[in-house]
């Protein structure tokens, strides 16, 4: 028992993450309203790129920029990869975002249109109005 | 310059897709020509590129000069270049079958049609061509994030709610698989696909990657609609104007099918796959469900949308079934299904979006005497049928048969009987739209009255005519294609 604790407290950030991915998994599952639903799936995408983010850290390291000097100064500098923090993943994440932005602007977009054909975002209530058509 | 056409074939689109947001503004009758001309751009690399591939073996590009596993790799060996030609000329014949019925629905839409239309096929093309796992997250998003686009100028009332379930289901299914490649990254810390197979036999037996698969696996399965995940594919493919449809119809569920074979051979192994996890008697299992609840859904339409949209649940179950069979039948049959069942699909929709601009009206109780009326479409459309059926000499008998040997061998036999279940379900399927439109009177009382002649235009009937030519062609020269192209790439991921 105390070493699922020690796992747990030791991987902390993960656990943070797959509770974060759940919050927005059972709003996009179970909420009614159209919003709240696109809030959920942004909720979702975070938690994936914040994993990301976390996975790239070192203990006792700093951002990925040569220290001392730069040009061809840096180049002779023998570079130690542990003292420096991974800056990849951090790179792919940038990517990820702007897929997350131009994803929730054509839902926004989507629910604009619906909103003007039905003036409701309930599901329910859509789903009524659809079968009345 | 040869060296460069696997970048070429996703430049050039992308190129087009740029000038055309400049030509929307500047003047509009430019789109139309531009995207003709880099869709036809593509197309002629990407015959190059194959019959490059096929003599001289895998070509490799390095973007930017930046070698693997720092740097993006494009890598085109046999499947992806079969597929690469696949996706260009059905996207170039669409937009030449579309021309007047983009004029039609999307008046003033038809611009940012034309563009996104682009993106569409350089996100497909370059999903195809990437060797990197990330690379092709990104590009499997641009197709996605077109696809919402172009679904959703449809039909009003539906077409944006049908997009928008679209949106969440496919979000969920991408971030599924960016989340395996998170797990495939951490545990051997790179993006390259060849890098990553070579490293994994290092890491044996971790349920980390592990977990991984399963992850990808599953994003790719709801972005493909296999059976459970299916539930967004109907509606948004239905309702969308026919001219989108028409495209994502046949090719992105097909393009996701060749993802997962990548996976399944040049990312994880084969080893891996059948070995370490073994979940093929599961996956088999849910593919013979998806197959069968495919074709009873599809019949009990009354719509014919509906229906081809349930043919494709159905269709899917095929490609899947056949890949996890584990032998080498059975991945010939995915494979060849692969080209096949693009092929077929894109025929029954342009039948599709033939009635659809002749009729508006898709309810199969409205086909009633269409056959003389428009007797070419329907001439198209048995053909398809037959080939859907699978009757020689059509493609769709021969990569049904690889798939039933497959099956056979692998002692599937649950997976056989849904194969030939839902090939006498789809027999049924076709007659019953054949007996509507040959062997019903027109309203009853004027039977001996012929319907006036009323037939698509001529741009509309050449693209089906060609594919009918292809259905036949490709049930052909199939031994052909498995020999010298399906063969060699499968003898590569066994050792």
């Amino acid at each position: 028992m105390p070493d699922l604790l020690t796992e747990i407290v030791n991987k902390y950030n993960y656990w943070l993450y797959i509770i974060l991915m759940m919050i927005g998994l059972y709003a996009m599952i179970a909420k009614n309203n159209l919003i709240k639903k696109l809030v959920g799936m942004n909720i979702f995408q975070t938690a994936i790129i914040l994993f990301f983010i976390s996975m790239g850290y070192k203990d006792n390291a700093t951002i990925p920029i040569i220290m001392g000097g730069h040009g061809g100064e840096a180049a002779h500098k023998t570079i130690e990869a542990s003292q420096y923090i991974n800056p990849l993943p951090h790179v792919l994440m940038l990517t990820a975002i702007v897929v997350s932005v131009a994803t929730l602007g054509v839902a926004l977009a989507l629910i604009i249109l619906i909103y003007q054909r039905y003036q409701t975002l309930e599901e329910d209530e859509l789903r009524m109005r659809v079968k009345q058509k | 310059m040869s060296a460069h056409y696997p970048a070429l074939i996703i430049l050039i689109p992308l190129l087009a897709a740029f000038l055309n947001t400049a030509f929307v503004w500047l003047d509009k009758r430019l789109c139309y020509p531009t995207t003709v001309l880099g869709l036809g751009g593509s197309v002629y690399f990407c015959i190059r590129l194959l019959l490059k591939v096929v003599g001289n073996g895998t070509m490799a590009y390095h973007v930017g000069g930046w070698a693997p596993p720092m740097g993006i790799e494009l890598r085109v060996d046999n499947l992806s270049a079969l597929v690469l030609l696949l996706v260009s000329v059905i996207a170039f014949m669409n937009i030449i079958a579309s021309r007047k019925s983009i004029n039609e629905e999307l008046t003033f839409k038809s611009g940012a049609f034309y563009t996104i239309y682009l993106l569409f096929v350089t996100g497909l093309l370059g999903v195809v061509a990437t060797a990197d796992l990330f690379n092709l997250y990104v590009l499997l998003e641009i197709t996605s994030l077109s696809a919402y686009a172009l679904l959703a100028m449809g039909n009003q009332d539906r077409a944006p709610l049908a997009s928008l379930n679209y949106i969440f289901l496919g979000v969920v299914g991408a971030s599924f698989y960016l989340l395996g490649v998170g797990y495939l990254y951490i545990m051997t810390g790179t993006l390259n696909m060849a890098d990553v197979n070579s490293l994994l036999p290092g890491i044996a037996g971790s349920s980390a990657v592990m977990v991984a698969f399963v992850f990808c696996l599953v994003g790719i399965w709801i972005k493909m609609g296999l059976f459970p995940l299916h539930t967004w594919l109907p509606n948004a493919y239905s309702y969308a104007p026919v001219s989108s449809s028409r495209v994502i119809a046949p090719l992105m569920t097909k393009v996701m099918v060749y993802v997962m074979i990548r996976m399944m051979i040049s990312v994880f192994g084969l080893d891996f796959v059948f070995e370490q996890i073994s979940l093929e008697g599961w996956v088999v299992a849910l593919a013979s469900v998806a197959i069968i609840s495919g074709a009873v859904m599809a019949l009990a339409q009354k719509d014919l949308k509906k229906m081809l949209a349930y043919i494709i649940v159905c269709e899917i179950g095929y490609m899947v079934g056949g890949a996890w069979l584990g032998n080498s039948q059975g991945m010939t049959g995915a494979i060849l299904h692969i080209v096949n069942d693009a092929i077929m699909t894109f025929a029954l929709f342009l039948v599709l979006g033939n009635i659809v601009f002749t009729r508006k009206k898709t309810a199969i109780k409205d086909l009633r005497g269409i056959f003389s009326s428009m007797p070419w479409t329907m001439a198209g459309f048995i053909l398809v049928g037959i080939s859907i059926i699978g009757v020689p000499p059509t493609c769709g008998f021969f990569s049904k048969w690889y798939l039933l040997l497959g099956g056979i061998e692998a002692g599937a036999s649950f997976f056989v009987f849904a194969l030939v279940l839902s090939s006498l379900i789809s027999a049924v399927l076709v007659f019953r739209v054949v007996e509507t439109a040959f062997f019903s009177p027109e309203d009853g009382g004027h039977e001996h009255e012929k319907a006036a002649l009323n037939e698509a235009p001529v741009s509309m009937l050449v693209p089906l005519g060609l594919t009918g030519v292809a259905i036949i062609a490709v049930g052909i020269w199939s031994g052909y294609i498995v020999q010298h192209i399906i063969l060699p790439f499968i003898q590569q991921g066994i050792s």
